[in-house]
């Protein structure tokens, strides 16, 4: 299994390194081409409008929009899957029916790390808050898998898993894990 | 509970600015401008590093009203910059909520002999280093990212190369050093033991790394990248350049693709004068930034 890590701007490496802790091979996404090679596609945080402008340029928001590959969006790479971001006009994928606000909790001095409670997991995380992004608005067909203070921080939605938060700069692969489990191999998830 | 300000949180800002291009913007305009080149950050600045060099004098933070109308701008993480060792300029940074602070030898340095204790902030610092020594001392005093020095306001790479080759060595040669040696090493480069050690087992600095410093064309950016840089910080290489729209574009696509000599070829194509530059020889002892502190 090959898991593409998009690699235009960004914490790609932290995503790559949380996969290789799991023993699966990341490879870094730059082109449409990278594509082909993968089972899957991790949208690293960043900046949006950067991540979102290039993608557009170099095809890959068609591309990814026309393939089938599971995705999970962290941070910035949450904002790219939303449909709708407050205000902006940004380049997006828009294949998660919600609405999210970028820098929600307001500047780098409110970024903040907490524990969050998510459904399916039998501990909470740690929640690496960065100049981050809530889903103010969800349709039907999402999910939601965690708040924080009530805001909606990590949810699904068919293909797509979105964190606001950053599991890939701690040492906690359980989101990773569960991603895979759920979302790429579709297998009943292991118990370490 | 909810926990600002920790390691981790100002670190992990500096891991999403990686692989990305910092802009230096004096105006909400060339704000605007960066923004939409697709820069990852911008750094507001009074003048820029090449006009600082011309105007001479001394070089302080900006006025807070020219920040705040940056901040006003862009939705992008706004950086600005503090001498060394003005540690009230920097409390007035923080309680403008500026994204990053960089404690820069650009300006006129307040104090000769210490840095600011940047533990104290919630708000991170990014510090230059001109060696692995320099740079573990800044991240010893609580820095949160590391670029390195070069020579500002030169559009002349030259020095930011010797940098970034001399911290890649440095880097290399502590990964090499058997354990029961790194408390010699550690001495020798006026670091703590424990960085030293964290290099050590980890091959790279604790905190990311970017370059700075005399970068002009996007062949600068990709360079700096290949030999092994994090990201980009480009000075007055935008504004001062004849077409500072497409350079700026130019130079972030450089940074992403930087190993693809196509995308580098095309990118470099109809992008007018790049700013001037000068030959660092030509510098005298006093024009050199990057000697003003250790």
């Amino acid at each position: 299994m090959r898991i593409g890590v998009l690699a235009l701007q960004g914490a790609f490496r932290e995503h790559i390194q949380a996969l290789a802790r799991l023993g699966v091979e990341g490879r870094e996404v730059r082109t449409v081409k990278d594509l082909a090679d993968v089972q899957a596609l991790i949208l690293p945080g960043g900046e949006s409008t950067t991540i979102g402008m290039l993608m557009e340029e170099y095809g890959l928001i068609d591309a990814i929009r026309e393939s089938e590959l599971p995705l999970f969006g962290t941070c910035a790479g949450m904002i790219v899957l939303a449909r709708d971001i407050l205000g902006s006009s940004q380049p997006r994928l828009g294949l998660m029916d919600m609405a999210v606000d970028r820098n929600h909790y307001g500047r780098q001095r409110e970024s903040f790390e907490t524990e969050i409670e998510v459904t399916g997991l039998p501990d909470g995380v740690r929640g690496v808050f960065i100049r981050a992004p809530v889903v103010t608005r969800t349709g039907p067909g999402v999910e939601i898998l965690a708040r924080h203070q009530g805001e909606v921080v990590l949810c699904q939605e068919g293909r797509c898993l979105a964190a606001a938060f950053h599991p890939e700069l701690t040492a906690d692969t359980r989101l990773h894990r569960m991603f895979l489990d759920r979302f790429v191999t579709k297998a009943p998830s292991h118990h370490r | 509970m909810d926990e600002q300000g920790t390691f981790r949180v100002k670190a992990g800002l500096a891991e999403m600015l990686k692989g990305g291009v910092i802009m230096d913007v004096t105006t909400a305009e060339q704000a605007r401008i960066a923004e939409a080149a697709g820069a990852c950050a911008v750094m507001a600045l009074e003048r820029v590093p090449a006009d600082i060099r011309a105007a001479g004098g001394v070089a302080r933070m900006a006025d807070p009203v020219r920040v705040k109308e940056i901040m006003a701008a862009v939705t992008i993480p706004v950086m600005a910059k503090v001498r060394i060792g003005h540690f009230v300029e920097a409390q007035i940074l923080e309680a403008l909520a500026v994204d990053y602070i960089d404690e820069s030898e650009v300006l006129t340095p307040a104090d000769d002999t210490y840095h600011i204790d940047k533990w104290k902030f919630t708000v991170p610092f990014v510090c230059g280093a001109r060696n692995l020594g320099e740079a573990l001392r800044r991240v010893a005093e609580g820095a949160a990212m590391i670029r390195t020095k070069g020579e500002p306001g030169t559009g002349n790479v030259v020095e930011a190369v010797r940098h970034q080759r001399l911290m890649q060595q440095q880097i290399r040669q502590a990964v090499a050093t058997p354990e029961d040696e790194l408390p010699v090493y550690a001495k020798e480069l006026g670091v703590p033991l424990d960085l030293l050690k964290a290099v050590h087992d980890t091959g790279k600095l604790p905190v990311v790394n970017f370059a700075a410093g005399g970068i002009a064309t996007p062949a600068d950016a990709a360079l700096m990248m290949q030999l092994g840089s994090d990201g980009i910080f480009v000075g007055s290489g935008v504004f001062k350049s004849e077409d500072p729209e497409a350079t700026a574009r130019a130079v972030v696509r450089a940074t992403t693709h930087y190993r693809d000599a196509a995308v580098l070829a095309e990118v470099s194509e109809h992008l007018g004068e790049p700013m001037r530059g000068l030959e660092i020889s030509r510098l005298g002892p006093d024009d050199r930034m990057q000697d003003r502190t250790q």
